[in-house]
């Protein structure tokens, strides 16, 4: 047995990684991973979208998911939470289905049974197998072919609840976002149809994007605006795909080899240079002119100006969860006068490289605290002063009622995104929340514009 | 088995009982899981994760950790959180992949024990069986751990509450008006297994007279503490006043023989139907029974062999079985997630149960100690 003495074990440690507490000042924090990974704290903040949220978004279909009851249950409740329970099924695999093997049968007559109980046909049934059908070893390709055989008039698809794969990638939100893609089926292509994919929220039509692509005659195509399974179908005829999210990419990707579709990665900035580079680079790809758009440019320095005068120097946190560019909305909040004093990650996406290298000249002791380190369970959650949150970790964390409710970056995107934003911070700073009746409830905004 | 649920909701599992069991007695809690299991207990099985904090972790297992059997990080991990964290004591818990590869949790324990000299219990949970089982072995752990000593008795007649997690009572005032009841009959709770109590209350649990297994989360460590201070216990949850009167004549003989008491006693009847906890729902029968005078069927889905059952209980688990049971029903109770698989025809008394439905009618679950009657109204 190995020699787990307090003291040996420490030496052990210093191979493993130094522990650097939890609030790292940023000129002392490594890129992309600033803190030791190890034991996981999972903080109240739950507004983001799971696997479930994600593949109800596929308008009529039905979801099956196969797992141990326990894991059954949190997927299940995300469901019920939303009131779609009737869209949502579950088949348990016991202790004597491992030990007997008839993993593969127990899926395909749990899903023949299920939806042969169901009032209506469903157009379209994902089944989600888990982490002990792979580590079994069990015939995933045998389930599928069978179901097919059985139930000709559905499209099946094969998702993943893998959260066992959370670390080494693909983790299970991008492996849900590329299969929720995975039903489209080629089509005659329309030149003028664009599609935006793996977002959660649909594109608002303020947004300079969404504004670039109809100026230009572009017809935009997004699943959460889908009324129908039919709708979605016909996604598979737009010529481009949009991706907007690091976790949409793999979809994007799919889709370009299925369909043929031309995928454009379009990541969020909050920086006029990157922002007018992507929508030149969309341009081109669209093959129609691009001109920098001053007008928004002034808009959004209007807004910023405005939102800083009323906010002044008032501490600002920002977490992860908000949007996957929290050292970008830094330096641009910086370098607009605002007190950026926090940051939450655990890791940052390295896009976020350029960033991270100004801003250690810009501000080093800009405070980095992680959100899953077992310490943050027992730290402080007050501040001495008013502080201005933006995202549900940066509130609960800085026990702040002030904050920018948001996840995802909120369907936001381009000049447009920081003129929204810079109103959202006014308006957070200028009235409380309920931070403790808000953050726990998962999925936010979720059906806020689809058809279920 | 299909094991198929077309719509209803899966109670929580063992990891979970755990937890809850555990939350409020100084300890860490680590979940072996990749992540799941700590972000199903944080949202929907712990409605004190906002408010009360307690050292409850999930390990991140990864892919390549569970195929090469590696539990080094794993250990490494707990320890080190242990020794910045310093907890009283440490619970490591299983979930599906660790039980697929023989993970060996009382031996991973042992070492962490060693490492840290912190007490450790390792639980060989795996997601596949019912909260129930989790909060049974946890307590239990916990009795034969720290409930060493046969200390004096109290002067007066007590009672330690076994059983006791927000699972099945939620935490909606149900436990202290119990606590309060129980006073009003003079018994004094001396030990709440377990919420609004910490360890060194548990720890003189032999003071007490008897104990009142209130879930079959309870039972284990009513055995336990019998077999080493013959310790008499009493099963039920005494909801109303006529079920509770009889808990405190069920309390007094128990003391007074020692011989073990039940209070549940309710008989067959075929129209009215209850589903959930063994223990809770059985009292809600045999309450309903002293107040009107009808029999019922009690429908329990978790129950784990707890040898409580007679032959008007029902042990149904899956959706089509639950189904087929309540087809002559013309009233049921149960949680409201049960809803759309009973019978049109028959009336329905919602009763949210947080180990079903999680948080989604959390405000309104009702205090069935001091709302007997309006709930009781309800059902006739």
């Amino acid at each position: 047995m190995l020699d787990r003495t307090p003291e040996n074990f420490i030496a052990l440690k210093n191979i493993e990684g130094q522990h650097v507490g939890i609030d790292l000042p940023l000129n002392q924090a490594h890129f992309p991973v600033p803190f030791y990974q190890g034991l996981e704290y999972p903080p109240p903040a739950r507004g983001g979208w799971n696997i479930v949220h994600i593949g109800l978004t596929l308008p009529q279909a039905h979801l099956i998911f196969v797992c141990p009851e326990g894991c059954l249950r949190g997927v299940v409740l995300s469901a019920a939470e939303l009131d779609l329970a009737q869209r949502f099924s579950t088949i348990a695999v016991g202790e004597e289905n491992v030990l007997e093997g008839d993993m593969e049968a127990q899926v395909i007559e749990g899903v023949s049974h299920i939806i042969e109980e169901l009032p209506q046909r469903p157009p379209a049934v994902l089944v989600y197998t888990s982490c002990i059908h792979q580590f079994l070893g069990s015939d995933i390709d045998l389930i599928y072919s069978q179901l097919r055989q059985r139930f000709p008039d559905i499209d099946f698809t094969d998702c993943y609840m893998f959260p066992i794969m959370r670390k080494s990638g693909p983790n299970p939100v991008e492996m849900m976002r590329q299969q929720l893609y995975s039903l489209l089926t080629p089509l005659p292509k329309d030149q003028m149809a664009v599609n935006i994919i793996g977002s959660d929220y649909p594109l608002p039509h303020d947004s300079d994007l969404y504004q670039l692509l109809t100026r230009h005659g572009f017809s935009v195509h997004e699943i959460g605006t889908c009324q129908d399974y039919a709708a979605y179908k016909q996604m598979a005829a737009s010529s481009v795909n949009i991706s907007i999210l690091p976790s949409a990419i793999k979809a994007g990707e799919l889709l370009a080899k299925n369909l043929g579709q031309t995928h454009v990665y379009l990541p969020l900035s909050f920086d006029y240079g990157e922002i007018e580079a992507r929508l030149a680079k969309l341009c081109a790809t669209l093959q129609v002119p691009y001109t920098p758009d001053k007008e928004a440019v002034a808009q959004a320095e209007s807004a910023l100006k405005q939102a800083q005068a009323v906010i002044g120097q008032t501490p600002i946190a920002i977490d992860y969860s908000a949007g996957p560019r929290p050292l970008s909305l830094t330096r641009m909040l910086l370098t607009h006068g605002f007190n950026v004093t926090d940051v939450y990650a655990d890791a940052f996406e390295v896009e976020e490289q350029a960033d991270f290298d100004k801003l250690q000249q810009l501000k080093p002791d800009l405070m980095i605290h992680p959100t899953e380190d077992v310490q943050m369970r027992v730290a402080s959650r007050k501040r001495s002063e008013k502080t201005l949150a933006i995202g549900q970790k940066a509130a609960y964390f800085t026990g702040s009622d002030y904050f920018v409710n948001i996840i995802e970056g909120d369907g936001m995107y381009g000049l447009s995104a920081i003129t929204r934003l810079a109103h959202l911070m006014t308006a957070a700073f200028e009235t409380p929340k309920d931070t403790a009746a808000l953050i726990p409830v998962k999925a936010l905004n979720w059906g806020c514009s689809c058809v279920l | 088995m299909k094991h198929t649920a077309s719509i209803i909701s899966r109670y929580t599992a063992d990891i979970s009982g755990v937890c809850s069991a555990l939350y409020e007695l100084g300890g860490m809690t680590v979940m072996h899981d990749a992540g799941g299991y700590g972000s199903l207990y944080a949202t929907h099985d712990e409605p004190r994760w906002y408010d009360q904090d307690s050292l409850i972790f999930v390990s991140g297992l990864t892919e390549t950790q569970a195929i090469l059997g590696d539990d080094q990080k794993f250990l490494e991990d707990t320890i080190q959180a242990a020794q910045r964290l310093k907890p009283r004591f440490i619970a490591l818990t299983g979930s599906p992949i660790p039980m697929v590869i023989g993970t060996d949790f009382p031996a991973l324990a042992l070492e962490v024990a060693q490492a840290t000299d912190i007490p450790t219990f390792g639980f060989n949970t795996d997601g596949m069986h019912p909260y129930t089982t989790g909060i049974d072995q946890a307590l239990t752990a916990i009795a034969t751990r720290f409930c060493t000593e046969a200390l004096p008795k109290t002067p007066n007649l007590t009672v330690n509450l076994l059983g006791v997690t927000p699972l099945d009572f939620s935490v909606n005032g149900t436990v202290s008006a119990l606590t309060e009841s129980l006073a009003a009959h003079g018994i004094t709770v001396h030990s709440n297994w377990a919420m609004y109590n910490d360890l060194d209350a548990l720890k003189k649990a032999s003071q007490a007279h008897v104990n009142l297994v209130v879930t079959t989360g309870g039972l284990g460590v009513a055995k336990l503490l019998q077999q080493r201070f013959k310790m008499p216990y009493v099963v039920g949850m005494p909801y109303g006043p006529a079920l509770m009167a009889q808990a405190v004549t069920a309390i007094q003989t128990a003391d007074q023989t020692g011989v073990n008491q039940s209070i549940l006693n309710c008989t067959k009847g075929a129209d009215t139907y209850f589903i959930g906890e063994t223990v809770t729902t059985m009292s809600l029968a045999t309450a309903y029974q002293q107040a009107t005078g009808q029999g019922s069927r009690v429908i329990c889905p978790v129950d784990a062999q707890s040898g409580l059952l007679t032959e008007n209980e029902l042990t149904a688990h899956d959706e089509d079985d639950i189904r087929d049971c309540l087809k002559t029903a013309t009233t049921i109770v149960a949680d409201p997630l049960y809803q759309p698989i009973c019978p049109a025809s028959a009336r329905f008394v919602p009763l949210p149960h947080e180990a079903f439905s999680g948080r989604i009618y959390h405000d309104t679950m009702p205090n069935l100690v001091t709302d007997f009657a309006p709930f009781l109204q309800s059902l006739v």
